[in-house]
């Protein structure tokens, strides 16, 4: 069966496959599991963002916040100039872009364990300030009545339709974020991370690396935000505060953060269960947080080396078998 | 006038309860290098016991106050054994735990306590100390601040004047030459989180009757411990009690004349300005990795 179809390939079929399974998928759900799966595609698009910022090695707390720049920018100017969303769209990235190019100057002058009380604290500076300016931000309850994008006379106020707008737009990113890490750029960021001081006496400049990195992921977290605000119509505070970045953090650790594909299963993995906890909404805190302990100390490489560590025990068993 | 004194004399209690919380912070920072994200939640554990015990069980409140610091002082021993001991030399996988435990704690805080309005606690000593005709001083936090340094003192006693004080701050100052000397560094990272923990659930029970208790009251307290710790210099303890007064102080002022909110946002601006500008705050000296 392996031989049928050569090894080339077979990376291809498998997205052509997951990508007529992702078309079809929502006729079959219910309105509230599309939702959940409109939410479930964006936050792909934030962790593996994220991932991009902690290939330098720096571990930032400010990733959601950023998020809600891009969320902030396009809910504001295309609800108060009445500028379309396909243009508020790009502004967004554009925007969480230019305030982690401002931010890099303070926070990257710091490392490791500074780097992440400092850019928690920028962070939750901005996200306080939404807070404490009613105008324009809205203060605590947020701005709502955001328009919902317009293109020829489809109705993107129904899940279906908005989807797979959702999943064009993250897809595209993603596949960018896919080609960054790939190329030059990408490998010199391992090399900042895990041989900073040669990388710099070979000539790079890790400084402008890392500020690249930081720029590029909150450039596409800010995309992000915006596809999530302009689905629910409403941005508040709350959306990004620092329960939703444990969130991401959480994501990509459970699902491994070697690889690149390790964040995404993160995310859907934990999303599903996420979704089969409605139940017991009071306990699932609880349940992150023992989940987030466990594959901390017993499972470091996450989800993703999970096939890999089987297989080890099974060749160990057969070993000692024989 | 009257509002200026009346100001400086709030921000001063108030900066007892800043120091009580960061001490712990700086602490385990010091001694294991973990930064412990869960530390306000060991606060709101104590001022949940007070709630729950005192309040609502009717337990005299001095027992209670006890109980909260050997309460909290178990529970942060039980995360040093289980969650940070395993997790030396990986500060981040140390950091991660302590997040993870923070949901823990706040889902059994709301186990204990219900959902809804956050719970109230009417203080055990009433009366209010009127000095000058117009600045009014409860006799609830006249107890507090007292107690808080009180406290205070004796862990500067222990530090700088015992054998286990002496260990404690050899680890924080050089991990290696430390254990080298035969100082068992297990043991004193114990006593550091034992100690944090403890001044932790003090705080907690110092505070419950003068304020609003409810799961997520921790997220104001580690803010405010991490401007503490950072602008009065990572791992130094009496950095960390003057920046406690000088932050409180400034809140108290901000918040007054302002809002609570724009002093919070200035005390996180101030902090990464610090971390800028001077790293090592105002009293630290450079730690070694």
């Amino acid at each position: 069966m392996n031989n049928f179809i050569p090894a080339k390939f077979r990376p291809v079929l498998f997205l052509l496959l997951l990508y007529a399974g992702l078309i079809v998928l929502p006729h079959f759900l219910k309105y509230h599991q599309q939702d959940f799966l409109i939410f479930l595609t964006i936050n792909i698009l934030v962790v593996v963002s994220y991932r991009l910022v902690t290939l330098t090695g720096e571990w930032s707390l400010i990733h959601a916040v950023m998020m809600g720049v891009g969320a902030y920018t396009s809910a504001l100017i295309s609800k108060n100039f009445d500028i379309s969303f396909w243009i508020t769209l790009p502004l967004a990235g554009v925007m969480a872009g230019l305030v982690a190019l401002l931010l890099s100057y303070p926070l990257f002058r710091m490392t490791q364990f500074y780097f992440l009380i400092g850019s928690f604290a920028a962070g939750e500076a901005i996200r306080l300030s939404w807070i404490q300016f009613i105008k324009p931000f809205g203060g605590t309850g947020g701005t709502s009545a955001i328009p919902s994008p317009e293109l020829m006379n489809i109705d993107f106020l129904e899940p279906i339709p908005y989807f797979y707008l959702v999943l064009i737009v993250v897809s595209i990113c993603v596949y960018l974020l896919y080609r960054i890490e790939n190329s030059r750029i990408g490998l010199t960021l391992h090399a900042v991370h895990w041989k900073g001081v040669l990388a710099e006496s070979v000539g790079v400049n890790t400084w402008n690396y890392r500020t690249l990195a930081f720029v590029i992921g909150s450039l596409f977290v800010g995309i992000a935000g915006a596809l999530k605000v302009h689905y629910i119509g409403t941005v508040a505070p709350k959306q990004f505060d620092i329960g939703f970045m444990v969130f991401i953090l959480i994501w990509v650790i459970v699902g491994g953060y070697r690889t690149f594909y390790g964040a995404i299963i993160g995310a859907v993995v934990l999303s599903v269960l996420d979704e089969i906890l409605r139940g017991v909404e009071q306990l699932r805190p609880a349940i992150y947080g023992a989940t987030l302990i466990f594959f901390i100390l017993y499972l470091p490489g996450g989800l993703e080396s999970l096939p890999q560590k089987i297989k080890q025990k099974f060749r160990a068993n057969r070993e000692s078998a024989t | 006038m009257e509002l200026l004194i009346q100001t400086v004399v709030n921000g001063l209690i108030q900066s007892g309860f800043y120091a009580l919380a960061a001490i712990g912070l700086v602490l385990v920072f010091g001694v294991m290098r973990v930064v412990n994200f869960a530390h306000g939640e060991l606060v709101m554990i104590g001022a949940y016991t007070i709630w729950f015990v005192h309040a609502q069980n009717g337990v005299p409140y001095l027992i209670t106050v006890v109980l909260a610091i050997l309460l909290v002082t178990a529970l942060g021993l039980l995360m040093e054994r289980f969650l940070f001991r395993p997790m030396t030399g990986d500060p981040l996988g140390g950091l991660i735990c302590s997040i993870g435990m923070l949901f823990i704690l706040q889902v059994i805080a709301t186990y204990v306590g219900g959902e809804g309005p956050s719970k109230q606690v009417p203080p055990p000593f009433e009366g209010t100390l009127v000095l000058m005709d117009s600045v009014r001083i409860p006799y609830q936090r006249l107890f507090s601040i007292t107690v808080a340094v009180f406290a205070l003192g004796i862990l500067w006693y222990f530090l700088t004047r015992t054998k286990f004080g002496w260990a404690v701050r050899a680890v924080s100052m050089d991990r290696e030459a430390a254990a080298l000397q035969g100082i068992s560094t297990i043991r004193v990272s114990m006593i550091a989180i034992g100690v944090g923990a403890a001044m932790a659930g003090l705080a907690g029970a110092l505070m419950a009757p003068l304020t609003n208790i409810n799961p997520h009251m921790g997220h104001n307290v580690i803010i405010a411990a991490f401007i503490v710790t950072i602008v009065g210099g990572v791992g130094s303890l009496p950095g960390a009690v003057i920046a406690s007064v000088l932050y409180a102080l400034f809140h108290t002022f901000v918040t007054t004349y302002f809002s609570g909110t724009i002093a919070t946002i200035s005390g996180l601006v101030i902090m990464v300005l610090v971390l800028i500008v001077r790293p090592t705050g105002i009293m630290g000296h450079r730690v070694s990795e």
